[in-house]
This record gives C-alpha cells, structure tokens and sequence, in this order.
C-alpha cells in the first residue's frame, strides 16, 4: 500500500476519533452544566411540543437569523442546505448499497455543491465588505471560511473537471469502516479535498463549529415558558435552599 | 462627568446604522462603587491584589454554574446578525457596544483560559489575557449595556448578551470592582426595604397623603393600605410608585382598580419593593435575598394573592424567577414553597401582574370607563423590554403584548402603535434599564434613547401621539429626564393604569 494511503487511512481515523469524542465531550458538558434560572425568549412556546416545533424551526429555516438581516439569512441559509445535501450525496461514498432515499437525492447533489459554494463566497464578502462585520471577525473566522469553500471548490473540481476515480475513492472508504483496508487512488485533486475535510472535522470540537451542538442547548431556545406553573430547581441552588 | 450641556443626538425620519466610531464610549464609565457600598453586599471594598486570578477563577465557576455563559461563549459565530440591533451602538457608533463585540470582551478571555486554541493559538481566535486594560474595558462597557436582550432575538442560537454581562459584572464585583449605583440601591434595599431608601413611617405618611389626595380630586374614599394582615392581595409595586411623577398617577389607578372590585388589598412596608437590582449584577444570593422579602410578607400577612405593579424587570423577577427563588407561584411539591404555596389561592395566577388583574376584572364587566376622559391623549405603548423578552402575562404566548394594549383600548380611545420591527418582542429599550439609570451615564442614556426617540417622533408627527404609555418604573423615569433633550415634554410618558385612573367610574358599588 502507497505512503499517500496509509496517511490518509491513519488521518481520517484520527480525525474521526477527535471528531466524535470531542462533541461527545463537549455535549455531555453542555448537559450536566446546569440552568439555575428559566430564560426562554419571545416567543417562548408554553409546552414542550412548542419548544420541539421552535427548535425545528431555528435549525432548518433559520428563523431568528431571517429576523435580522435577508442577505445573511440568504447566504447562511444557501451554505447550510447545501452542505447538507452535499453531505447526503456523499452517503453513496459509505453505503452498499446505496440507499434508496441517497440515490433519489443524488442529481441534487450537484447543484447544491454550487449553492454552498455562492452561499460561503457571500459570507466572506459579507466578512470583507461590510464594516461591522470586519470589526468583529477574527483571523480564525477567515480560515474557516476559505476552509469551507477550498472543500467545496476541491470537490467541485472533482465533479466538473478533474474527475477521479471514485469506485476506488468508495472502496477505500468502505475499507476503513469495515477495517478492510484498500488502496486510496492517487490523485491530487482528491488529496487536497480529503486533507481539508480531514482538517474541518479536527478543528470542529474547537471552535465556533460548536454552534452545531450549542443550539440544541441554548436556555433561550430550548425553555418552555411554564415558570409559575412549575417550580424550577438546580442542584446548586437547590442545596442552597437547605441551608 | 455628564453636564447638563449633553446634546442628544439628531433625530431622523428612518433610523441608519452608524459608521464604526472606535473608542466613541470608552471613557463612559459609571462611578465604582465605594469601600463600604461593597462590603455591605459582601464584595471586597476596593479591587483586591490577586483579581487577575480571583477573576478567572469566578469566570470557572460561573461556566460551571450556569450553562446558557458557557455555550454563548461557544457558540458564537460571528455572523453579524445582532451587530446592528443594540440601541447603544445604534446611538453611540462605538464598535463596542455592538452585542457580539460586547460577549467578545469575556469570550477573547474565555477563549485564552478555558480553551485549547485559545491557549495555543490565541492572536488567531482572538484570545486575550485579562490585563488591567482589559478588565478596565469591561467595566466600562458591561455598564453600558441595559440587559435588555433585543440582540438575542435575532441570533441564530439565542446568544443572550444579557447572560454575558450579568456574569461579567458578578465577576467584576467579586473582584471588587462594583458599579456604585446599583450596589448602593441594594444595600439600601436591605437595610430600609426599598430602592429609593423610603422607611416605613414616611411610607405610611405618604399613603395618607394620597388618601386624601384622591378623596379630593374623585370624592370617592380610595384606600391605599399598609400592612393590613388578612388582606386578600398583597400588592408588590416599585418604591418610585409611592412619590416619584407620573409613577405615582399608576399607584393611584391600582387602588381605583381594587376599589371599583371591591378586592381587599395592602401594601407591605417590609416588601415595598418590587424591583430586584440583584439581576442587574447577575448575583443569585442578592437576587434571592432580594425577593425572599416579598415572600416573608406574603406569609406574615397570610393574603391570598401576590399581585405586581408596573416595572420591567421586576416582572421579569416574579414572574419568571419567584417559584424558583422563594416559591411563588404554584406546582412545588417541596415543604419550603408549599408552605407558602399552600396559603395561596389558585384560582389565580400567581404572581399575577396588575394588568392581568385589570383585565381580567375588565373582561368580567366588573370595572366601567367613561373613555372620553382620556380623549385629550393620543396614545402609543412603548414594550418595556424585560416585561416583552423576559416574561408573560395571561394564558397564551404574547399576552405581554395584548394585554396592556387591551387595557388601554378599554379606557382611551386613541391608540396608535409605533413603527413595526421597535415594538412587541423588537421593542427597543428606553435606554435606561439594567442598572444604568444614573446621572453619571446621562450621556450614554441620552443617545441610547435615539431609536425608540426616532420612532416616538415619527408617531407624535404624523398621528399626533402625545402620550407614550408603559408599564416599567424606570422607563417612566427614564424618558422623564431624556424626553426634554429631544424636545419632547417630559409629561409625555406615563403608566397604564394612568390612564386606567383618568377613565374609571367610581360609583358606589
Ligand atoms: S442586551 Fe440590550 S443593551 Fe445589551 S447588548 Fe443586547 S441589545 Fe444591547
Ligand atoms: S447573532 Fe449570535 S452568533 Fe451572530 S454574532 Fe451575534 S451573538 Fe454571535
């Protein structure tokens, strides 16, 4: 087996181990830190199912963002469908076979790589022109960014221009979850693509990707607004009541 | 120091994003609270020697306490959406009081203390230590920051800047390093029972006074009680109610209110107090001690109900946080909130805001109006914002905003809104609230005020408003002392249940 594959094998495990214990770290932190006091935020839902149904809301339309400002809800909101689609597409690299609902989504794919490509290019601009913006941006804040969009471009390139061998890229894949190792086509174009994927799913655990996880667990969101109802108690606050 | 000479700034006819000024407020800086103001709350008199670590360690404790600081420090993108929706940076075009500029004075610090990149690679996050200048820097703008939580409503994951502040000044105050006016108003809350420092007896004088006040002006007996044990309500208003102008108009309404019901009510000298600054610093012992008066008169005076009057945050407070601090409300099942729970009468809300009270009485028939005694006012509402963003009235979501606009179509006949986006939960704060509400930050009032201004104008020219009715005590103070500045009179603002007072019917029932 080639150098090439043995590098991208041990970094796609590594990477996958960082990736997956580090939200788990962080997720279990998030839920055993607790709430002392009840914040929900207008519009707070008065039950449970309201909160599901907010929650719904938040995540896949972006409601509070399209509150604020259309271009960045535009933008925001193109990159995140696009990327998930993307993701989706991406299942037939992992799958055998395919899913049937993967393989209906497949021609989508596409396009949506090109949506999450405009969507990102938006936010950078948006990063760059707009005075605000540029005050509050960090270098991190770029890198993501140009992070984000050489996976979309390497991989876009990979569909329209360059195009590799992806039965290979497949097998590979499907070798290392079934701890079966095969060869990774060498090819340069693909190099780069899986080194950045490789690269956003170390440096989610620390960083601002944690937005991901963080909603789900944002007091403001997540809250019913039930305080006179209920009488809510944390731990801490709890002992000090005893007292 | 804030002269009588500050300008507001100019009003337009459509509110713009400023320009970026830098360092536009940097030199705002509320007086710091003195040895003895401090030791009085239990905070170290001046800033101690090892506040640097002391300081990291209160930012550890805090992120282990309260999970909403530590995934706001997280999860911020830096997306921009609320960068535009402070009423400080859209008055001042200081950066730094943009909200997410605003969390990213602690999170650069969290992020260089409490994180793996921020500690290997903190120019690139934008991790800082906490130096001198730095915690210099919070002072300043965490006190130029009203809590009002208008930013929150546009980000994409609910980051509340309020959550942020509320944690710097705890940290800050643990350090020593506290903010005179509200330290000094909570002390003083301990030590007299109220806000403005009002004792009993002079309480009880001034309730006399207003007696006979209101017999003169109405002919009718109104009472205003004090310390009645028995009384079916206990009424828990702001102390600003008890003499300071218009608040005190509102005062006069809820006693017509109960009159007309024929509900038997008191005041308590030992609570006469609804305002709870212990949430403007972010302190859940002060915030606690606070309001377990309010609990140990409704038990001493065995009543029935607990009823709020008009104040933000101290809405806020019961409605939101009372079953949790002191067991106020219903649905316990340990001894310490059953005690009291079990004396209340849950036929009701409990705590029930006045105008849920009012409402509901309206709704019964049980109070009647001559409206057209209110029709020399155009009428607009101004949403108090920890009563819009922070709590509730009624059975359903936004009865907060029904409610007390209900009220006021029951008894005027005038009423327009203000421009959509600045009312409901947009409602741009008065630019007072959140422990701000001093002389020594009148300028940062001042321009803070320039949204909710620029649409108060726009309503006061085109439909002739010339009454901006709310249902917060400091609101009322607030726009009494900046409305004159914009060239509006300062008797424009006023409470609900003023106007409830100027409208109701006395009759001998
Ligand atoms: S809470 Fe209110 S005052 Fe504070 S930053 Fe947000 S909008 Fe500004
Ligand atoms: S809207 Fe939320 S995520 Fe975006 S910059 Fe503001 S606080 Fe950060």
């Amino acid at each position: 087996m080639s150098t090439a594959t043995l590098l991208f094998t041990a970094l796609f495990y590594l990477a996958t181990a960082v990736l997956l214990a580090g939200l788990a770290w962080k997720i279990a932190d998030y839920g055993r830190t607790p709430a002392p006091l009840l914040i929900p935020l207008t519009p707070a839902p008065t039950t449970q199912g309201g909160v599901v149904l907010r929650m719904i809301r938040e995540v896949a339309l972006f409601e509070s963002l399209f509150k604020s400002n259309l271009w960045l809800w535009a933008f925001g909101w193109m990159f995140h469908v696009g990327l998930a689609l993307v993701l989706i597409r991406h299942l037939r690299y992992f799958t055998e076979p395919v899913w049937a609902w993967v393989a209906v989504l497949q021609p989508f794919g596409v396009y949506a790589g090109l949506v999450m490509a405009a969507g990102l290019a938006g936010l950078w601009a948006r990063r760059m022109v707009l005075e605000r913006i540029r005050y509050i941006s960090t270098p991190s804040d770029h890198l993501m960014l140009i992070l984000l969009l050489g996976i979309a471009a390497s991989g876009l390139m990979m569909k329209f221009f360059f195009h590799t061998d992806i039965i290979g890229v497949k097998e590979f894949f499907l070798g290392l979850l079934y701890f079966d190792w095969q060869p990774l086509p060498s090819d340069g174009p693909l190099y780069v693509h899986l080194t950045l994927v490789a690269a956003l799913m170390l440096v989610f655990p620390f960083s601002k990707l944690l937005h991901a996880p963080g909603v789900f667990f944002s007091p403001t969101r997540n809250q019913v607004d039930n305080p006179r109802e209920a009488r809510h108690l944390s731990p801490w606050a709890a002992k000090m009541e005893s007292k | 120091m804030a002269g009588p000479d500050i300008k507001a700034p100019e009003m337009r006819e459509y509110s713009q994003i400023p320009a970026l000024q830098p360092g536009a407020m940097a030199a705002t800086k509320s007086f710091v609270a003195n040895e003895k103001v401090q030791e009085e709350l239990g905070f170290p008199g001046t800033l101690v020697d090892d506040w640097h670590d002391k300081a990291i360690g209160k930012m550890g404790e805090l992120l282990g306490k309260y999970r909403s600081l530590k995934v706001f420090m997280d999860a911020c993108v830096h997306c921009g959406a609320c960068s535009d929706k402070c009423h400080y940076f859209l008055g001042t075009g200081d950066p730094k009081n943009m909200p997410v500029a605003r969390q990213d004075l602690m999170r650069s610090v969290y992020r260089r203390h409490f994180t793996a990149a921020g500690k290997v690679f903190p120019k690139l996050v934008g991790a800082r230590e906490l130096t001198r200048e730095v915690l210099d820097e919070w002072y300043s703008y965490y006190y130029q920051c009203s809590e009002c939580r208008r930013c929150s409503v546009f980000c994409p994951y609910g980051i509340d800047t309020a959550e942020v502040t509320m944690a710097a000044r705890e940290i800050l105050d643990s350090v020593g390093y506290g903010q005179k006016y509200t330290n000094e108003i909570i002390g003083k809350l301990h030590k007299i029972g109220n806000n403005l420092g009002l004792p009993g007896p002079a309480l009880a004088n001034t309730l006399e006074g207003l007696e006979e006040d209101v017999l003169e002006d109405s002919g009718v007996a109104v009472r205003y009680p004090l310390d009645v044990k028995g009384a079916e309500v206990l009424l828990i208003t702001p102390s600003a109610d008890f003499f300071a102008e218009p608040h005190i108009e509102s005062l006069i309404g809820y006693g017509k209110v109960f009159h007309a019901a024929g509900i038997s009510w008191t005041l308590s000298s030992k609570a006469s107090e609804a305002g709870n600054f212990g949430m403007f610093i972010g302190n859940y012992e002060q915030l606690k001690k606070i309001a377990m008066r309010v609990r140990e008169a409704a038990l001493e005076l065995g009543v029935k109900r607990i009823v709020v009057g008009e104040c933000g945050h101290a809405w806020r407070v019961a409605y939101s946080f009372w079953n949790t601090l002191t067991g106020i409300g219903e649905g316990a099942k340990d001894p310490f909130a059953v005690q009291l729970q079990s004396q209340l009468d849950h036929r009701y809300r409990q705590p029930m805001h006045i105008c849920e009270l009012t409402w509901d009485l309206i709704r019964q028939g049980a109070l009647s109006f001559d409206k057209s005694a209110n029709d020399h006012r155009i009428v607009t509402f101004h949403d108090s914002c920890n009563v819009a963003r922070g709590s509730r009235m009624g059975d359903h979501a936004g009865g907060q905003f029904e409610i007390p606009r209900n009220i006021i179509r029951a008894v005027a006949n005038h009423f327009v809104e203000m421009a959509p986006g600045t009312t409901h939960e947009q409602t741009f704060c008065c630019g007072g609230g959140g422990g701000i509400l001093t002389d020594d930050l009148l300028d940062l009032r001042i321009k803070g005020s320039l949204p909710r201004m620029e649409t108060l104008n726009q309503v006061a020219e085109g439909q002739g408003v010339n009454f901006m009715a709310t249902i917060c005590a400091i609101c009322k103070a607030h726009f009494t002392k900046i409305l004159p500045y914009y060239g509006f009179k300062m008797s424009m603002v006023g409470g609900v249940h003023q106007l409830v007072s100027t409208a109701i019917k006395l009759g001998d029932k």
